[in-house]
């Protein structure tokens, strides 16, 4: 699998290279700015970006400004996002363009290397991954709102490892139910929010994320 | 019109009536001062001096009102009280005092003593019973005498005088009113000097003011590395230490101290995000004020909505301020106010930033109960900025941010002039003289007075008929590229000011 990578820190920008190559990803680019990723995105055509948000020149949003403008020029090339922080609103530019593959990620989460690569793998995939952290915080300004509210705690949890990007049995396995469960809740969920369910993954999380997205505004 | 004649009327029928008693109040300070300064009665002055000004404050408001001057007030702040020494004595100079009695005297003494405002104050109630009343006076002589003296005679031709008089009287009444108002400003408004030292007297307050904020803003990040990052880091270190140590002996248990230490670093990075939120979120940086703002309200658990319209971004610690405001104010209006939305609208006025946030809860917010909304205020003190707090029992609240020069650099960066029109203007300021005089008023000169020379005067090399047409129409090229240049750069002006 052909990845393109941009960080800016040379020690973090080694150890994903390494990890990566690890575990059969090959690296063809990785760049340390903004315009450079940018070239090698369109250039390359990598089968996964995985990018940090914040990258020079300007040190601001570089990273995820030139995987947006990247997005928009090739529709679906998958990008994971990496940052230091997570942003609701950065998520929500994400998955602005509904057309999956996706992730914004914890740089922490690269602590564990094997669900680190389960989610660029993911991703390229066409799926997403989003952090936890910015799923809570998705879910918490909605907790208030009436379908949201609505829901039990425990479908509440399946419903934010869904919104991860997680699929049915990756859930199970995490909550300790049997798979059937886990479908059973997730039909709940889809019912009390009023969404159509549906057995691809990747067309579940987007239909959640949108959701959680949309209600706000 | 009858109605402002006849209110001007009565406000000098005051004026004048004030006036004059203020001849009461000038044998007094007089009497005052010779005791207190003759015979060494100063315990006399203060209290005569806050008499006075109390007089000179009703004048003050007066003139505000009546006249439409806005006088400041020109005093000096006054002193702060004695402190007492650690044995509860006061100390001021070589001599110990028991009670606080005489030192804040002599403090309310010299505060009053050296302030030039006292000594003007003075000198307007001085010239109140002359001046003040002389200018006052006319309306109400040339009503009152017209009416005694001529129209009680009874005679037409007086009697019609008188009432022209009369009438004449009291169409001046309101512009004396106004005179006496600048009468007033001339010795009672604070001096340049006064008002620039007063203003610098606020700015060194506010200065004093983000030094210990800053001061104490860095002591708390440093308490927070130290008990927290810093901590954990030695923790880290010994943890990965220990199990340096067993991993020969004891794998299965160096393996489970180096999850700990991992999981000890994740804790500290989830504690050092929290901080790096504290000090500069990461928004703001990434994306300035509109977005971090934006990323704010989906953060919070209001329904808040965002709109915002801004130039670009204003210098980092303006955005800054700017943010924490809003942070600040929203948070109050989740915690306090029981609003279920709250709407933040971002604009700018030329250089200056103003925020509003609106929230639908109960009102009643107090600026001087809440050390919240102080802390606001400290905040925006260091850029002259202001917050206007609305919060009506049974709300809503609206709480108004205004920063002043927050977009300062844009101003000067977007004056800098573009365009053909601005060339055009400078080659016309250049070039504009060359039609007007060698070509225009100079050959006329010579013409009228008949000198034969040529010179470089090109109307002289035409032929006859051409020649004065040329001239006059050298001089409209000229006349008209002046016009235009001048015209353009007022525009210019206007433009820049209103930027």
């Amino acid at each position: 699998m052909r990845v393109v990578l941009a960080e800016d820190l040379f020690l973090l920008r080694e150890g994903l290279v390494n990890l990566l190559q690890a575990h059969g990803f090959e690296i063809v680019a990785a760049v340390e700015s903004g315009p450079e990723l940018s070239r090698a995105l369109l250039e390359e055509r990598p089968d996964v970006a995985v990018v940090d948000v914040r990258l020079p020149p300007t040190f601001t949003d570089e990273g995820l400004q030139a995987a947006l403008a990247a997005r928009r020029a090739v529709p679906g090339l998958p990008v994971l996002v990496l940052s230091q922080h997570v942003e609701q609103l950065y998520a929500r530019e994400l998955l602005a363009d509904g057309t999956g593959g996706v992730g914004y990620l914890l740089k922490d989460r690269v602590f564990n290397a094997a669900q680190f690569v389960d989610a660029v793998r993911r991703v390229a995939g066409g799926g997403t991954a989003m952090d936890p952290d910015v799923i809570a915080k998705l879910m918490a300004s909605n907790v208030r709102d009436e379908p949201v509210g609505r829901l039990t705690p425990r479908e509440r949890d399946v419903l934010a490892l869904m919104a991860e990007g997680r699929s049915n049995a990756a859930i199970a396995q995490r909550l300790y139910l049997s798979e059937s469960a886990v479908a059973k809740h997730t039909a709940n969920i889809f019912g009390k929010l009023g969404l159509a369910a549906s057995d691809d993954d990747n067309r579940r999380v987007l239909a959640v994320l949108a959701y959680l997205n949309g209600s706000r505004r | 019109m009858l109605l402002r004649t006849s209110k001007g009327f009565g406000r000098s029928l005051v004026l004048v009536t004030l006036a004059l008693a203020d001849a009461l109040l000038c044998a007094l300070a007089a009497v005052v001062m010779v005791l207190s300064f003759g015979l060494g009665m100063v315990f006399l002055f203060p209290a005569t001096i806050r008499l006075v000004r109390r007089r000179t404050a009703l004048a003050r408001r007066i003139a505000r009102s009546w006249s439409g001057v806005d006088i400041a007030d020109p005093y000096r702040p006054p002193p702060p009280p004695p402190v007492p020494q650690a044995d509860g004595w006061y100390r001021e100079g070589r001599s110990l005092y028991r009670t606080s009695l005489v030192p804040s005297f002599n403090r309310a003494l010299d505060w009053m003593l050296k302030d030039p405002a006292t000594w003007r104050d003075l000198a307007w109630v001085f010239g109140q019973p002359i001046l003040g009343a002389a200018v006052t006076a006319v309306p109400v002589i040339m009503v009152a005498g017209s009416v005694a003296g001529l129209v009680a005679t009874g005679r037409p031709l007086e009697t019609a005088a008188g009432v022209l008089l009369a009438v004449a009287g009291l169409f001046l009444a309101p512009h004396t009113v106004r005179l006496h108002g600048r009468w007033t400003e001339l010795l009672l408004a604070p001096t340049e000097k006064a008002r620039l030292t007063n203003e610098l007297r606020r700015v060194d307050q506010a200065r004093t003011i983000i030094v210990d904020v800053q001061a104490a803003e860095l002591r708390r990040i440093e308490r927070d590395l130290h008990d927290g990052a810093q901590a954990r880091l030695v923790a880290i270190g010994m943890t990965l230490g220990a199990a340096e140590e067993l991993v020969e002996t004891d794998p299965q248990a160096a393996r489970a101290l180096i999850a700990k230490a991992r999981d000890a670093s994740a804790t500290s990075l989830i504690e050092l995000r929290r901080m790096v939120r504290g000090i500069h979120p990461p928004v703001l940086a990434e994306r300035g004020l509109g977005d971090a703002v934006r990323a704010l309200a989906l953060d919070s658990p209001l329904a808040v909505t965002v709109s915002v319209d801004l130039p670009g971004r204003s210098a980092a610690p303006v955005e800054s301020a700017a943010y924490f405001v809003v942070s600040e104010l929203l948070t109050n209006a989740s915690r306090h106010s029981g609003a279920a939305s709250v709407t933040i609208d971002i604009s700018h006025r030329g250089p200056a930033l103003r925020i509003t946030v609106t929230d639908d809860g109960q009102g009643g917010a107090d600026p001087a109960r809440g050390s919240g909304l102080r802390g606001i205020e400290r905040r925006l003190a260091a850029f002259d900025g202001v917050l206007a707090l609305h919060s009506p029992r049974g709300g809503p609240t609206t709480a108004t941010v205004e920063l002043p020069h927050a977009f300062q650099g844009h101003a000067a960066r977007r004056a800098v002039p573009a365009g053909w029109r601005t060339k055009l203007m400078g080659v016309c300021f250049g070039l504009c003289w060359l039609p007007l005089f060698p070509q225009g008023l100079v050959p006329i000169v010579l013409k009228i007075a008949g000198v034969d020379e040529r010179s470089w005067f090109l109307a002289l090399y035409l032929p006859e008929p051409w020649q004065w047409p040329t001239l006059l129409g050298m001089i409209a090229l000229g006349a008209g590229m002046l016009a235009f240049a001048v015209a353009e750069q007022s525009r210019w002006k206007a433009s820049e000011s209103n930027a």
